[in-house]
């Protein structure tokens, strides 16, 4: 990349698994990137100043808010939305569980929540009620109250704990 | 909202971010971990010109431990931070401040510097480098000078850091084994800004507290040292703690706003409740 300031810049990123070139705009976030440009409308935009985690996703495996980063800077970076993790692996135990529970109503928040719970899963399964709350702290839901949402997160937590002891 | 329109730019070095800070001047702001300036720009707070990236610049990033200090690099992520077993062993009262700094997606973000040079009245980094009696190391095109962070922040939002200067690192004094540590944080939500939050460290000399440091965020334009408060606990051995006295004296040593949520009496109260709470903490030692 060119060290001038610039308004419209070539980006080239890695999204769900395929490779995506385009030229953006400086001002353009991430979140309305992958939107936008993608399709990927599964991110989704609540509040667009990082409190409410809506438009969580993860750049290169790590959990960010897509509203509070811009595109241009995932520049060479791997993303995944919540079209490229569902159904399987820890995601698609999480919607499950979300399913069984009723941890989910209008569903605004649902991908954020499943990303933002995956993260714990994977790092932390023996993640109390209360641990799972602090980690769910910052993403926002209207619906249910959290406490199914607590639930479902803490039913494959328990599920990865036993995998994890045996 | 969508942040104002904007050009980009990630220099490769240093010395290409002074060019661009002296080409574009006022209209210019340096991006680390963008998780406060980016709502900004989304809550259209603020209409720069230029972004200027600096999250190419490797050299900003990074714990280093020396003989007598830490230093943590401006560009390190909190999360980096929170999971070092550098700073869980020389830099105690960070390691148990990172946890309240905002969210883990935030933190993944976020960097030590920004939040630094950012200067939120109510945020953790700034209050436990207060604490902690630590030094900014400030780069600019003319050379290099430290600040003391108690010198460093000057009120709302508002620091010592100069037209065309970067925030490049702060260094930590390593303390003795001899010295405890408690962070304590009141907020609406777990990982929100502070309502109140209280830093404080001690080297406990047998049953002795000596060189008491304690400061305060959200309490304030910007950190705030109790001084007064710490000098009535200087010198005690333990089972005398005046601890009413040195939670009386927070009237003499902090200055809060009434806000949206809260007045400042009820800051008041929570700030000699969190210290309470934080002294216990430093005179019965707990495995955290």
């Amino acid at each position: 990349m060119k060290t001038e300031p610039d308004d419209m810049l070539e980006i080239a990123l890695d999204v769900n698994g395929g490779r995506v070139r385009r030229r953006v705009s400086a001002r353009q976030h991430l979140a309305d990137f992958l939107r936008h440009e993608l399709g990927l409308t599964g991110t989704h935009l609540g509040c667009e100043h990082g409190v409410c985690g809506a438009c969580t996703v993860r750049l290169d495996g790590e959990i960010v808010r897509a509203c509070l980063m811009l595109a241009v800077q995932a520049d060479g970076a791997r993303v995944e939305t919540i079209e490229g993790l569902s159904d399987t692996g820890i995601v698609g135990e999480l919607q499950r569980a979300f399913h069984e529970r009723n941890a989910l109503q209008c569903g605004f928040c649902t991908p954020g929540m499943l990303i933002a719970a995956a993260e714990l899963v994977e790092r932390q399964p023996g993640a109390s009620r209360a641990a799972i709350r602090r980690h769910l702290s910052g993403n926002y839901c209207r619906c249910t109250g959290y406490q199914a949402i607590i639930d479902a997160v803490e039913t494959v937590c328990r599920l990865h704990r036993g995998v994890r002891a045996g | 909202m969508k942040a104002p329109a904007f050009a980009y730019v990630k220099p490769r070095s240093l010395a290409e971010t002074f060019d661009l800070l002296e080409r574009h001047g006022e209209g210019a702001r340096l991006l680390a971990g963008g998780q406060s300036l980016m709502a900004a720009l989304n809550l259209r707070l603020d209409a720069p010109r230029i972004l200027i990236d600096l999250n190419g610049l490797d050299e900003l990033s990074g714990i280093r431990v020396d003989r007598d200090s830490i230093t943590i690099g401006a560009l390190t992520r909190h999360r980096i931070v929170e999971r070092s077993t550098d700073v869980s062993r020389y830099l105690p009262l960070i390691h148990q401040a990172m946890p309240y700094v905002a969210h883990a997606a935030i933190r993944n973000r976020g960097t030590f510097g920004g939040s630094i040079a950012f200067a939120d009245a109510a945020a953790e980094l700034p209050a436990c480098c207060v604490a902690l009696d630590a030094r900014f190391v400030i780069r600019g095109r003319n050379g290099e000078r430290q600040v003391a962070a108690r010198g460093f922040f000057k009120g709302w939002y508002e620091t010592d850091l100069r037209p065309g200067e970067v925030l490049v690192s702060g260094e930590f004094a390593r303390l003795g084994d001899d010295y405890r540590y408690s962070f304590q944080e009141l907020a609406r939500r777990h990982g929100d800004y502070a309502t109140v939050g209280v830093a404080a460290c001690a080297r406990m000399a047998g049953d002795v507290l000596d060189d008491v440091r304690i400061a305060f965020c959200g309490m304030g334009a910007t950190p705030r040292l109790a001084i007064a408060a710490a000098k009535a606990l200087e010198g005690r051995a333990k089972p005398h703690l005046d601890v009413s006295t040195a939670q009386a004296l927070l009237e003499q040593d902090l200055a809060p706003f009434d806000d949206l949520y809260q007045t400042a009496a009820t800051k008041m109260h929570l700030a000699r409740v969190l210290l309470g709470r934080a002294l216990a903490r430093i005179a019965v030692p707990h495995e955290d």
